[in-house]
């Protein structure tokens, strides 16, 4: 029984079918690339998965929402509260803790993306490679079994690519958080991931066994 | 001279009480009833919809005077300064009302999203997360709004209440002078300039 079984999933906007029937198993720890020209259905799949979105037909067997976390293109992260505090957020309200102890974890993941130090400012002071280092620290404060990244370097600047890439890949490396990552780098890919799904016109065109590059 | 400045003065401090509670409770009233307007497609949405129109459609001095020597006619008895702050409050909260729905509606889906992703409720989400943004990007409305009520508190002086402007008034008629209206727009003026410069240094700390 695999980790994540996704059958049939059909998903349309109006009379537009994005997707046409997907078919996927994920294992636990595995990493899964989602590639692909533009409109073929990658985001939307993330978004079927975490239940951003409502699905029309077929069925999605995922372990726990609340152990899902996603990283966004456009980071979104919450503009009127601190970067210690976008962290903070869930954990306070939803996990309901201390609020010291929340920050004491906020700064640690903070700590882990390489940026302790501005931890006290708001996310319009940042540059976008630190905002989406937030945002991945903030996904990691739910303590997530799973992490869908959404293209998470697209709206980036070439320069910044580079940061968020490495504390992907460092994250990786050194936890067994199962990975659903859409991207267009195809060098990070290569890296990073142990299967490389093809995505085509609201189908899964082709899965590609990838030996991750250590 | 100087008594008649005092008397004016003394109509100020009816007016900035007014004031103030037409804000204390409007802002509230009008964020309820913005998300009331979002939140249900039904008829709570309807509801708002009438109010709103009805009580930006018709002249607030009509509203007053519907309060204050209407509403007698059927058993209901207010005090001049209950039945102004009244009127003002409601008045006051439908424009809100519509404010807060335009800074709501103005927020990323992409937020909601963060919010929901790391498993906050809708109610969390838009105390936490919606509403504090949607002030924030309200400001400058609500600043054109807190400067339009400085001077309709004017509008009670047509039920006898003894603000600025009708304390200026009885001075004019009395002394046959023109200087207490000078007075009465210079208070005017002093108080929604103060307002603007509130609003500014608010602006400043909180831009995001």
């Amino acid at each position: 029984m695999s980790f994540i079984q996704v059958k049939n999933l059909q998903k349309k906007y109006n009379e537009d079918q994005v997707l046409k029937g997907i078919d996927l198993e994920i294992q636990k720890g595995e990493a899964i690339s989602i590639i692909g020209s533009s409109g073929g259905g990658k985001s939307t799949f993330l978004r079927c998965l975490i239940g951003l979105e409502d699905i029309n037909y077929g069925e999605i067997k995922i372990p726990d929402r609340k152990k899902m976390g996603m990283v966004f293109q456009s980071f979104n992260l919450f503009p009127h509260k601190t970067v210690a505090h976008n962290i903070m957020e869930s954990l306070i309200v939803v996990d309901k803790m201390e609020k010291k102890e929340a920050k004491k974890i906020a700064l640690e993941l903070l700590d882990r993306v390489g940026l302790k130090d501005k931890a006290n400012v708001y996310p319009k002071t940042l540059s976008g490679g630190q905002k989406q280092r937030v945002a991945i620290a903030r996904a990691l404060a739910r303590n997530p079994e799973v992490l869908l990244f959404d293209e998470p370097t697209s709206a980036l600047d070439p320069e910044m690519v580079k940061e968020v890439l490495n504390v992907i890949e460092k994250l990786r490396e050194e936890s067994n958080i199962t990975m659903i990552i859409v991207s267009h780098e195809m060098n990070f890919v290569n890296k990073v991931s142990d299967r490389i799904v093809v995505f085509d016109g609201g189908y899964i065109k082709e899965i590609k066994e990838n030996r991750r590059k250590k | 001279m100087q008594n008649d400045i005092l008397f004016i003065l003394k109509g100020m401090g009816l007016t900035v009480n007014l004031y103030i509670m037409t804000m204390i409770f409007s802002l509230p009233l009008g964020i309820l009833f913005s998300l009331g307007r979002l939140k249900n497609k039904g008829i709570i949405n309807n509801i708002i919809v009438a109010y709103t129109s009805i009580f930006r459609g018709t002249p607030l001095l009509l509203q007053l005077f519907f309060v204050y020597y209407g509403l007698p006619i059927v058993g209901i008895t207010l005090s001049a300064f209950s039945a102004a702050t009244l009127t003002f409050v409601v008045n006051y909260a439908a424009y809100y009302c519509e404010i807060f729905r335009g800074s709501i509606l103005g927020i990323d889906k992409g937020q909601y999203e963060a919010a929901q992703v790391l498993g906050l409720s809708y109610w969390q989400t838009m105390i936490r997360i919606i509403i504090p943004q949607s002030l924030i990007t309200a400001l400058p409305p609500l600043s054109n709004e807190a400067i339009a009520l400085v001077k309709d508190t004017s509008l009670v002086s047509a039920i006898g209440m003894a603000e600025i402007l009708r304390n200026s008034r009885e001075l004019v008629t009395r002394d046959f002078s023109i200087i207490p209206f000078a007075i009465c727009g210079a208070l005017y003026f002093l108080m929604s300039v103060v307002i603007i410069w509130l609003f500014k240094k608010l602006e400043e700390k909180v831009m995001i």
